[in-house]
């Protein structure tokens, strides 16, 4: 693959803390390499701006191999970028040309605050795996892993389900800010698994219960956040959801 | 003299005897003990959830804004267990043999036999939780293998398995959360240890979104705050990855195991320029079906698909007929550095090996094709097929490379070449996972326990989870039992306001500098030092110039840093800036420890030492043992020793040949 080399103009979200209203900023950036990750391209950025003496942009990050799920940037109104099946930290720059202008903003949703700049609080969504996002095994209490055999298909869309990195693009991809994907992943991951099909009523009630105390939206089935999503987790878990959230409010005493 | 306090007997039943006779803390003196656990990864998130379970007060903090953002979640291959669910021959002593041969015996077995024997509780307690492992059309589980081993037992969800450990664990502390056992901290950094009357008491944290710093106090503190592979700037380390925790403990009086076991992974992919802020690891398990090689010819230009089969070297096959592909980590990333440096490598840097998946893609195409029954099928059929095999299989890790370099590795053969890691060494601690400070234990790559100079590959995800679900609860029993009287301490008191004192001096001293280096480029700096002199190869004059680099570039920190912003915000910089002083240090004593020890083990690897094949020779008669230093003041360590005996065992020359 051929090389080059291109300057290119960024358009921040630049917010202070919390309390702030923010605002877009331009900088110019030169000489980006077409090898670059998209935040290797900031690390430029904020080396420049440190020796300017300037505010570095602040961004969640961390393994910078789209597993961890830190990383979270709206880029030309899509989380994560241009690149399907990808998270920021992934994207590289052979995916601009000389002379483009980027937009890029923090996840958006009122469950999402921002703390600074592109940085957001995501701790409702522990706060949903806490209401029930679990199997309630106490260390120690294991049967031999062979004991209970699991379909292959099952296990295979369990775990297709449980890739979901947590990272909240479709939160921020959904024009209704709903938290319904990621919620229906968990839901999906542990409802498929015979060790999940104890607490499979009170799970799918609990989770959706804190859901919407966290303030996320409903779902209107759009389909942006299966669109969006890096680890593509399908929306037929959605699907799934809403047969366990039925069962459960029908069989529930 | 240092204790590791192994019990006595015979090996297979020292855990055994261990567990049967330790001091045991009853539920209702349970709810009152608290412990601190710091960071959440494998080793954190699982000790955090058991401690929770038993009943203890828990606290647990880590830096990333999740528990489950821990770098743990990056482990891509699997994790072993001596289940011999494949009946090819495994057993706990074959597991226990391998990790000690793999260590290149430089670890302890008592350790290790313990790890080898929890090792299946591990897959139990995991497919319990919910952890989606790979399974076979019966339902149940797989086996791969991985290197260093002639067995298959390595358990795996595609090439995401510590993403699916991790998020067991995870699962389990939130639970524990819910229940109001477990406290957790997200952004919050520990920035120093509290020590009253000699034994650990609590914890100076500071809260990254504010800057705030807090104290916290526990009866006793558990660091599980993963390796150090950062110090050499670029690694497969997440970015915040970090020694600060272990190290500012250090400084209070925990001596550091081995800190010059460092080790470099094989199969990475290589540098692409100076902007490169990480390394990616492409998953040992790919050496399964993989095939390593370069040109025959020195410097050779030709695309690899336009060099013909016998004018390839397929060096690991031919130096290591018996495990080929599937050597130890160590010896495969020498063999790299061998062929890159005698002018055989490949790519516009020439710092890369092929790693070709043509044969594997035949070879399971045909396979395919057999299953289904398929008589005269083209050439392009079979690829098709054995592409579809190769994907169920690697999927995500190829989906990986083509993003990063832009090249189909289903077409085009992968260049790869070495890159840090992992950290054998750390905070030295003794069977029951305390360090040399009363009540102040380290869990998973932050101690140096298990592996020796070497890991094998599969075994961190096994450590991690076996210190904290298995280990820890027992041990940790142990001391608090005698610590039932003890009241909490109130963080008025004064040895937490000195420790708080000592870190806003630090904080405030970094960010009065102003001065014109910012952290990135001293990091960078650092880390390239290291790398040319205490990585892949070692030798006691380039030590030496590290050595003084080092010293050098720590004045330059302390005297010309620029930080920007303040101190009571976000400010990344900031936490960055702390945790590159601590590897500037921890450099130095890496350096130490790396000219001290004069013979190559495992990943360890002094070029004065070598046989004359080049393969790494140890010296038995005066390095079995573990060097743990002692902090004494700035650039100055004492060193104590713990002489490793091997009763079982009986260390000879590893051959994989």
């Amino acid at each position: 693959m051929e090389h080059y080399n291109m300057n290119l103009t960024l358009k921040v979200w630049r917010q202070s803390s919390k309390q702030d209203s923010g605002r877009f900023e331009t900088y110019p950036v030169k000489n980006i390499s077409s090898e670059m990750s998209f935040l290797e391209m900031f690390d430029v950025l904020n080396e420049e701006l440190i020796r300017d003496g300037k505010d570095p942009i602040a961004f969640d990050h961390d393994c910078r191999e789209g597993i961890c799920g830190m990383c979270s940037m709206v880029i030309d109104g899509k989380p994560h970028g241009p690149w399907k099946a990808n998270t920021v930290c992934q994207l590289h720059m052979r995916a601009y040309n000389d002379g483009d202008t980027i937009v890029i903003e923090p996840w958006r949703a009122n469950a999402f605050p921002v703390l600074k700049d592109l940085v957001v609080d995501r701790s409702s969504f522990d706060r949903i795996i806490q209401a029930g996002g679990y199997i309630s095994v106490n260390t120690g209490n294991a049967v031999d892993a062979n004991a209970l055999p699991i379909e292959k298909d099952k296990a295979d869309a369990s775990f297709a389900a449980a890739a979901c990195i947590g990272c909240g693009a479709c939160v921020a991809a959904c024009k209704n800010s709903s938290a319904m994907l990621f919620l229906s992943a968990k839901v999906s991951h542990l409802a498929l698994l015979p060790q999940g099909s104890p607490e499979r009523k009170t799970r799918v009630m609990n989770m959706v219960a804190q859901m919407d105390k966290e303030g996320f939206g409903g779902c209107t089935n759009t389909g942006a956040c299966e669109a969006t999503c890096p680890k593509e987790i399908s929306l037929s878990n959605i699907a799934r959801l809403n047969q366990e959230y039925l069962l459960a409010s029908l069989t529930s005493e | 003299m240092l204790d590791a306090k192994i019990p006595s007997g015979p090996l297979e039943q020292k855990w055994g005897n261990y567990k049967g006779h330790c001091k045991l803390v009853n539920p209702a003196n349970k709810r009152k003990i608290e412990v601190i656990i710091v960071g959440t990864g494998l080793a954190g998130a699982s000790a955090a959830a058991s401690l929770g379970e038993l009943g203890y007060k828990v606290k647990a903090f880590c830096f990333q804004d999740s528990p489950r953002r821990a770098h743990s979640i990056a482990a891509q291959g699997g994790i072993n267990a001596a289940k011999n669910y494949q009946n090819d021959g495994d057993s706990i002593y074959r597991l226990f043999y391998d990790t000690i041969k793999g260590g290149d015996y430089r670890a302890r077995e008592g350790n290790v036999h313990r790890l080898a024997e929890v090792s299946a509780n591990i897959i139990d307690q995991c497919v319990a939780q919910g952890v989606p492992f790979a399974r076979e059309y019966g339902g149940l589980l797989s086996n791969r293998s991985f290197g260093g081993t002639q067995v298959q037992r390595t358990f795996y969800a595609a090439g995401q398995t510590g993403q699916q450990l991790l998020i067991g664990a995870y699962q389990a502390l939130e639970r524990q959360v819910a229940l109001g056992n477990v406290k957790m901290y997200t952004r919050h950094e520990m920035l120093e240890i509290v020590k009253i009357d000699g034994k650990a008491r609590g914890i100076i944290c500071r809260n990254l979104i504010n800057g705030e710093l807090e104290r916290h106090f526990g009866h006793a503190v558990l660091l599980c705050s993963g390796g150090y592979g950062n110090v050499f700037y670029l690694s497969t380390n997440a970015m915040g990855c970090n020694t600060t925790a272990i190290w500012k403990s250090h400084k209070a009086g925990a001596y550091f195991g081995n800190p010059c076991f460092t080790q470099i992974h094989p199969t990475c992919i290589p540098v692409s320029g100076d902007h490169q802020s990480k390394l990616t690891l492409m998953s040992e398990s790919l050496r399964n079906d993989g095939r390593i090689w370069v040109p025959k010819k020195q410097g050779d230009n030709r695309k690899p698909g336009d060099i013909p089969e016998d004018e390839r070297d397929y060096y690991l096959e031919r130096r290591y007929p018996a495990f080929g592909n599937l050597v130890p980590r160590d010896v495969a990333s020498r063999a790299a550095k061998e062929r890159c440096d005698a002018g055989y490598g490949v790519g516009s840097s020439k710092q890369a090996v092929y790693l070709d998946y043509a044969v594997a893609i035949e070879r399971y195409g045909k396979i395919e094709a057999g299953k289904q029954g398929k008589e005269n099928v083209s050439a392009e059929e079979i690829i098709a097929m054995g592409k579809d095999v190769v994907k169920e299989k690697y999927g995500n890790l190829f989906d990986m490379y083509e993003k990063i370099t832009g090249e189909n590795p289903y077409e085009v053969p992968m260049r790869i070449y070495p890159a840090v890691h992992y950290t054998m060494g750390g905070l030295w601690v003794d069977y029951e996972l305390m360090t040399t400070i009363p009540g102040l234990y380290c869990l998973g790559e932050a101690n140096f326990s298990d592996h020796g100079a070497n890991r094998l590959g599969a075994s961190a995800l096994m450590q991690g989870l076996a210190d904290g679900y298995f280990v820890v609860p027992y041990t940790i029993g142990n001391y608090l039992a005698d610590d039932i009287r003890t009241a909490s301490i109130p963080t008025s008191h004064p040895a937490f306001e000195a420790a708080e004192n000592a870190v806003k001096e630090r904080i405030n001293t970094m960010m009065s500098i102003k001065g014109s280096q910012t952290v990135e480029s001293l990091h960078k700096r650092l880390g390239k030092i290291m790398w040319d002199k205490c990585g892949m190869a070692r030798n006691a004059e380039g030590l030496k110039k590290a050595i003084a680099e080092i010293q050098q570039l720590k004045k330059e920190f302390w005297s010309d840093l620029k930080i920007p912003g303040g101190i009571n915000e976000m400010n990344p910089e900031l936490d960055k800036a702390g945790r590159v002083a601590d590897f500037i240090e921890l450099g130095e004593l890496m350096c130490l420890d790396a000219l001290n020890r004069e013979e190559s083990c495992g990943g360890h690897f002094r070029e004065e030492h070598q046989t004359e094949e080049g393969e790494a020779l140890r010296h038995d008669d005066k390095f079995m043992y573990v060097a743990a230093w002692e902090y004494k003041a700035d650039h100055e360590w004492q060193l104590h020793k713990e002489v490793l005996e091997y009763e079982e065992v009986k260390p000879s020359q590893r051959s994989y040949k």
